[in-house]
């Protein structure tokens, strides 16, 4: 009897592109009940590259998130993230490859009854391979890296907003994850915040490059990002001299209808001449 | 009619839809216990969880079971004295008493008790966690909430229970027997060589099944119920009623069947 075919010989090609890429989507389907999100969409996110998303509210935005992270099943089509081709993994396999993924939820998503500390410990505590000192280092490298040590032992109900964002940050990096998956992690904060949030994933993407994708509703923010990168001497973001953009690993996605409608740099948006896009970031 | 005028209609939903989404919630519900007690043999096992979950299910609610049992006992004696009485059988309250507690309220008390307070708990704790994403998180963090979250639940009620119910029997029967001492005026010693006396091998391993059975209902009811939570916190709210509901409705129903399986299994 003939052995069952393997994925490598279903299809070779992505397989190939999965490799050379962090996360590809291959004409992916989704439906909730009968309403369909998205329609066949295909993208791909280059190995410390970050990709904005985005679309207008239902556009299925951060059901790509959840899609990438296995959390949802598509009704049709491939993801690959890592290579590995997440549709065809049970929640076994799926747990031993998102520890190699970070997720900022779109409200922070932190463990109301855990502590600062225990909140960005709980992977490392989870895997449960690292000593109590250990942790507690990486555990302060990491809020150190959000500014925001002095929270350790505080409770996520007495942190504003955006402090909850940034404690959500720091528990997606401690384990230095290969793709970050940011769902907008400057949603509903005030601009000055807003700024800090940026420069976090300005920080993680120039110091670490770690591939990330990015769904946001500001075009602003991913413009910022587009236009900045940062100076580990001076520890801040600083703007790109004029016409240096295309060095930075930074690209954007529009979705509409449930199908990716652009996909390029800054430049290209900006330029772009389709009617929906002009009126979108105007 | 709502503020903009409108006016709100119900949805009617098709039979074929309805029975759809039942087998539905069956199915998820007979997945949910299957792995909550397939994960006690799989690695990681969350032993400090499942100590924390006791604490709260055993000593939080050890108070509440047992005051229920010593009046439940208290009543059962009092009630029976009058009938007993009428046949000049007084002195055998201790009996009557005895086997109804062990056999049948003690367990059926606890379990109701423990379901009030803990499947309510559980739904709306788990149920939070899914409206605020926590529970996502902790997938994307890698960690399994079944896991971690169902099954230290269920095996600290299923413990808890257990030691819960034997308590609460023995507090029904001291019920018993301060009406039976201090209102119908019998002889203390008397009470507790009847009570302790008339019981037999099949009513202890009946009294000590159930609350086994009942742990169970409870913790997985009231987790299923939680981690299928929709529609923020309006719907936790909700699945907190439809878990109390149905925890109780199930250890009513369920004990008819497990009295009469054991009856036949032990003649």
């Amino acid at each position: 009897m003939a052995a069952p075919p393997t994925l490598i010989e279903r299809s070779p090609v992505m397989t190939a592109g999965a490799q050379q890429n962090a996360i590809v989507f291959e004409d992916v389907v989704m439906s909730f009940e009968s309403n369909q999100v998205l329609n066949g969409i295909s993208f791909r996110l280059a190995h410390g590259e970050t990709k904005a998303i985005f679309g207008v509210a239902g556009s299925g935005k951060s059901t790509v998130l959840k899609l990438a992270l296995g959390l949802l099943k598509p009704d049709r089509g491939h993801i690959y993230v890592l290579g590995q081709d997440v549709t065809q993994m049970d929640e076994e396999d799926l747990f031993e490859l998102r520890r190699k993924i970070g997720m900022v939820f779109q409200e922070g998503a932190l463990f109301d009854s855990l502590t600062v500390r225990e909140n960005v410990a709980f992977r490392l505590m989870e895997e449960g391979s690292a000593s109590e000192e250990e942790i507690e280092q990486r555990v302060r490298e990491s809020l150190r890296f959000v500014e925001l040590e002095h929270t350790l032992n505080m409770f996520p109900a007495e942190l504003s907003g955006g402090m909850r964002r940034r404690v959500a940050i720091a528990r997606a990096i401690i384990t230095q994850p290969e793709v970050l998956l940011y769902d907008s992690p400057t949603g509903g904060l005030d601009p000055v915040t807003s700024t800090t949030i940026v420069e976090l994933i300005v920080k993680q993407r120039d110091v670490y490059k770690t591939s990330s994708l990015l769904v946001s509703h500001r075009l602003q923010d991913a413009f910022t990002m587009a236009t900045h990168y940062f100076d580990r001497r001076e520890n801040r973001m600083k703007p790109l001299p004029p016409g240096s953009h295309a060095e930075v690993p930074m690209n954007f996605i529009v979705l509409r209808d449930g199908k990716v409608i652009f996909d390029g740099d800054a430049h290209e948006l900006a330029q772009s001449k389709d009617e929906y896009i002009r009126e979108y970031i105007s | 009619m709502c503020a903009g005028g409108c006016i709100t209609r119900m949805e009617l939903i098709s039979p074929t839809e309805l029975a759809r989404e039942k087998v539905l919630s069956v199915q998820e519900y007979t997945f949910l216990a299957w792995r909550s007690v397939t994960n006690l043999f799989r690695t990681p096992r969350y032993w400090d969880d499942m100590i924390q979950q006791a604490d709260l299910i055993g000593f939080g609610s050890l108070p509440i079971v047992l005051a229920a049992c010593f009046f439940t006992g208290a009543a059962l004696a009092l009630n029976s004295a009058s009938t007993l009485s009428r046949f000049g059988a007084l002195s055998l309250i201790g009996q009557l008493v005895s086997i109804g507690i062990v056999r049948e309220l003690g367990p059926v008390l606890s379990g109701l008790v423990v379901a009030g307070r803990n499947s309510s708990g559980m739904a709306s704790e788990l149920g939070s966690m899914i409206v605020t994403e926590q529970i996502d998180a902790m997938r994307a963090l890698g960690t399994d909430p079944m896991k971690k979250l169902v099954t230290p639940r269920v095996a600290s009620t299923v413990l808890m229970l257990f030691f819960l119910t034997i308590l609460g029997d023995f507090l029904g029967l001291i019920g018993g027997n301060v009406v039976a001492t201090l209102l119908l005026g019998l002889d203390s010693h008397q009470y507790w060589s009847n009570a302790w006396q008339t019981l037999v091998f099949e009513d202890v391993f009946m009294g000590l099944v159930k609350p086994l059975v009942f742990g169970f209902i409870i913790a997985t009811i009231g987790c299923y119920y939680g981690l299928t939570t929709k529609g923020g916190t309006q719907g936790v709210g909700r699945a907190t009623t439809e878990a109390v509901v149905a925890a109780m409705i199930l250890i009513i129903a369920v004990d008819v069947f497990v009295t009469r399986l054991l009856m036949l299994l032990l003649g």
